[in-house]
């Protein structure tokens, strides 16, 4: 009998799925693995919605390409432009697909699906079932991929840990070792191709608002293999979830989205029932310094604001813990059900209060990582992607691919609202002709490479193993580490970074980092052993923590979600016309000078040798809409803007038509 | 030492018992810990908490309690466990609740009776994902190319929907129904693993389908494409382990943490279910 082509995938979320399915309807056999059963990936945590541009918006002027302006403006255009602007293109038909295949969208009066508005955009562009939308969609892929699996095209691996890929003598990937949870069997797959979807890597920050999956351990694995890491430091940082003791649940942009306002009593710490404080006594801090967004401004700028308000201008609603109101207390019961029932249950559930009734107590947590493992594309003639190209959503080892919020293709430095659910379908629908081209030209399959790659790769992975439940006189907590690690994450790394808390964060990691070798195992059994998996998972946690460190440390200014007061370019501070003209003038030429310095890539690898990082840089193709300032809420913003236009302008009369985009 | 609370006063510290079982087929013994008491503590928190410090109430150094979580936000479903004699998700049952509502000195943690224990708190609910495959709870599409919009969907129909589909496959429904009961095999010496598994499918298929995938298939009948193959699912309805077996207690309903009207969904299916077999019989 013939050996067919296999393509493992790792991670059953959005993205995993979204490929699983792709390809199976390719006629191609997938492997599908995961930490848990699909169905409880960690998607399901996606509330608010998903975005394209639709029916409605285009005749209010919006189209793909706005979306497309939005995202990478958002994103402070530190993404490569081909690949975001495909997915913006791909969007409407993403979201028809998901329509199809029963996603219980909210819909209009007339049949038509709903649709909010959200963060970074004028328009209302983001679909959405409830306040539960990654659920919903992940359901839907879940279903397919069951109903492959019935018809024996996928075959899924729950509760199995991604170990190592298994690279052969020419450096191409050939598959995986993986551990069953149960069992704690270590076995060897082969695979033709590898495709990593395993999601972000908030457990490094100790509490954020991801599931307990979320550890980065598999994204790290690869890395430790040689796999190149790009923008590790731009990590999101949500402004608003409900603080607690296990985790930082997360409270959907949609609340705003819906009419939710932020604010804080302007007298601090006022004792008051937030109801019973008027109108003229609360501060909304973000409607009176962004008129045009109020409290829809992208997250790293709410973000942002509400650390200020709170931690610079004491105007925290608790005297104790920082918090801000997040108030929906103005809108009917019967909306709030109908559009946010969800995301409300998960208040009153675990805070044992009202939001209907009463202002929610919400502060910014870890949410989104913009970095991951680096990717290609091949670029087509009109800025798009060729499709079916086997370049497309690449890592540097051949054979392996990453997909969804693992890799750092789409978000630059800060994702917008409601594109992370369309970035993990795309990558993962789009990803899937490009291997499938291949698989017809392979030379020779995994599954006949010579046994011992495989029997080697299984035995380093078990000797490590074997050495964890063996060492003793170690001493060292995993779970107690795990807390420190965080802890000095979050400190150092989240909102604001300063360099010589970085430096020190980063002594302190590689202390840390040591320890973690000398952990001692209270489990040393054979049979579900979650101590052993969770030892591994933090032992990997620290070549993403120093990922992260050592690119926040190095990159010297303000971008995104990564944010130095040092570097930050201030607003002007001049009446007087010509003095604020003669200001912006030297604003955009201090503007200009950063991107020359810093509009690039961060690119990681890991030196095994010193157990370390090394950092280098790559640049970005923002060649479809040229970078501009990032001017939300800044003082002198219509000066500085005039300045840059005609800039702009100048810049582009001799050379005649040189804008690749359309405007 | 155990002291006495009165309801409104915080404890210091509380007592934590959980029914533990090192294995598959092996006895379960309960085990006492002692938990230090801080605001705004979940199951789930406690739980970490055991497992940092890895010793019991009375001192004895033992393994971390083995359980399973991912979202802590009661939406992924994983870390269904019966909590005070009560199932429900650990990461919803919050302490100050327990201790003020249920008992002010203890918490009491065991399995899901239903379903085989693999190890301590975490047991084995791939019978449940096998009854969604059965009623094959899918929209049927041609393909997941771009074939243009889905089919219009009034907001009634869509409030119906819903609240089917935010089904998280937690369990609960079935863990308080009385029909379904617990169907636990093990490998035989020398049996494959694929073998292995299509014997526990071919077992699961005759036992009682369960609450969640009636309603799944209900809310998949509903759907305009996904109608097309509600006759499919009906026969499995039907079939050995179908709605047949429903005792009406309707426990499964009053468990579950979504409020998912699976009586109405038992309701509807049995309805549809007569009509279905009559139908049958006159069109032989």
């Amino acid at each position: 009998m013939a050996k067919k082509p296999r393509v493992m995938i790792v991670g059953g979320g959005l993205a995993g799925l979204a490929a699983a399915m792709k390809l199976a309807e390719l006629e191609v056999d997938v492997d599908l693995m995961s930490l848990t059963p699909v169905k409880r990936s960690h998607s399901v945590c996606a509330q608010g919605g998903i975005n394209s541009v639709n029916d409605q918006t285009r005749q209010l002027g919006d189209d793909e390409w706005k979306h497309f302006d939005d995202t990478v403006y958002g994103g402070d255009f530190l993404q490569h432009q081909p690949p975001v602007k495909e997915m913006a293109y791909w969007a409407p038909t993403i979201i028809d697909l998901m329509d199809r295949l029963g996603v219980t969208f909210n819909r209009t009066p007339e049949g038509f699906l709903d649709r909010r508005r959200f963060g970074g955009t004028l328009y209302k562009r983001t679909a959405f079932a409830g306040a539960t939308t990654g659920q919903q969609l992940l359901y839907a892929l879940d279903e397919q991929v069951r109903r492959w699996e019935v018809a024996g095209r996928i075959r899924k691996f729950e509760f199995w840990d991604f170990l190592a890929p298994i690279l052969d003598e020419t450096g191409r990937c050939r598959g995986c070792v993986a551990q069953d949870l149960v069992s704690m069997e270590i076995r060897a797959f082969p695979a033709d191709f590898l495709v990593l979807a395993t999601g972000g890597c908030g457990l490094i920050f100790g509490r954020s608002t991801m599931s307990m999956v979320c550890t980065g351990s598999a994204v790290s694995r690869c890395f430790q293999a040689g796999a190149k890491y790009g923008n590790g430091e731009f990590i999101q940082v949500h402004p608003t979830a409900i603080p607690g003791a296990d985790k930082l649940r997360l409270m959907s942009e949609s609340a705003r989205g819906e009419g939710g306002r932020v604010w804080v009593p302007r007298k601090p710490h006022d004792p008051r029932d937030p109801r019973q404080i008027p109108e003229e006594e609360r501060y909304y801090f973000l409607e009176e310094r962004y008129p045009e967004y109020g409290n829809l401004v992208p997250r790293d700028i709410a973000t942002r604001e509400i650390f200020n308000v709170c931690v610079n201008e004491g105007l925290s609603v608790d005297p104790d813990r920082q918090a801000v109101y997040l108030d929906l207390t103005h809108i009917p019961r019967s909306e709030l059900d109908r559009k946010l029932g969800g995301i409300l249950e998960i208040y009153e559930k675990f805070q044992g209060v009202d939001p209907r009734e009463v202002p929610m107590k919400i502060f910014p947590a870890v949410h989104y990582s913009m970095g991951g493992l680096w990717v290609d594309y091949e670029r087509s003639a009109d800025g798009g992607l060729v499709p079916a190209h086997p370049k497309n959503q690449a890592t540097n080892i051949p054979g392996m691919y990453a997909i969804g919020e693992c890799d750092y293709q789409y978000h630059g430095a800060n994702r917008l609202g409601a594109n992370s659910l369309l970035s993990c379908i795309f990558s993962g629908l789009f990803v899937a002709p490009g291997l499938k081209e291949q698989l017809e030209h392979l030379d020779s399959l995994a599954s006949e490479a010579p046994a011992t790659l495989f029997e080697s790769a299984q035995r380093q992975q078990q000797h490590r193993h074997d050495k964890l439940l063996s060492q003793e006189g170690g001493g060292e907590n995993p779970y107690l580490l795990h807390q420190q690690l965080g802890d000095i994450m979050t400190r150092t790394a989240t909102v604001v970074r300063h360099n010589d808390q970085l430096r020190e964060a980063i002594d302190r990691v590689l202390e840390l980092r040591d320890r973690a070798d000398r952990c001692s195992l209270s489990d040393t059994g054979h049979w579900t052993n979650q101590n052993v998996v969770f030892t591994k998972a933090l032992q990997d946690m620290f070549p993403v923590a120093l990922t992260i460190l050592r690119g926040a440390l190095l990159r010297d200014e303000c971008r995104g979600a990564h944010y130095k007061p040092e570097f930050e370019l201030p607003g002007l501070t001049s009446d007087d016309p010509a003095e604020r003209r003669r200001q912006a003038e030297q604003w955009v030429d201090a503007f200009i000078e950063k991107n020359q310095k810093w509009l690039k890539s961060t690119i990681a690898r890991w030196d095994p040798q010193q157990r370390d990082v090394e950092i280098s840089y790559e640049p970005v193709d923002t060649s479809l809409i040229p970078p501009r300032p990032r001017l939300y809420g800044l003082v002198g913003a219509e000066t500085i803007e005039e300045v840059w236009r005609e800039r702009q302008q100048r810049a582009s009369e001799p050379a005649g038509a040189g804008a690749a985009g359309r405007s | 030492m155990a002291e006495t609370h009165t309801s409104s006063a915080t404890p210091e510290s509380f007592e934590v018992r959980i029914l533990r079982q090192d294995g598959p087929g092996q006895a379960s013994y309960w085990e006492r810990h002692r938990v230090q008491y801080e605001p705004q503590m979940n199951v789930i928190s406690v739980l970490q908490k055991i497992a940092a410090q890895a010793t019991t109430a009375d001192g004895r150094s033992v393994s971390p309690v083995v359980w399973d979580c991912n979202c802590l936000e009661e939406i992924c479903g994983a870390c269904t466990m019966v909590i005070n004699g009560r199932v429900r998700q650990a990461c919803s049952a919050l302490v100050d609740n327990l201790l003020r509502y249920e008992n002010p000195t203890e918490i009491r943690l065991e399995p899901m009776s239903k379903f085989p224990v693999i190890r301590d708190l975490m047991v084995d609910r791939s019978r449940l994902f096998r009854a969604l495959e059965k009623v094959r709870a899918w929209v049927p599409v041609d393909g997941y190319y771009d074939l243009g919009p889905g089919p219009r969907i009034s907001p009634k129909v869509q409030e119906q929907a819903y609240p089917l589909s935010k089904c998280m496959s937690c369990g609960c429904c079935l863990e308080a129904c009385p029909q379904y009961t617990k169907v636990e095999l093990t490998q035989e010496p020398g049996e494959s693993d694929e073998a292995f598994e299509a014997r526990k499918k071919a077992a699961y298929d005759q036992a009682f389908i369960g609450a969640h995938a009636i309603s799944q298939a209900m809310l998949f009948n509903m759907h305009p494409t996904g109608k097309h193959e509600a006759a499919e699912r009906l026969d499995q309805l039907t079939a050995p382990g179908g709605i047949q077996i429903c005792g009406n207690a309707q426990n499964c309903v009053a468990v579950c943490p979504k409020e998912i009207p699976l009586t109405t969904s038992i309701g509807r299916a049995g309805r549809a279910a007569t009509l279905h077999v009559l139908r049958k019989w006159f069109d032989g």
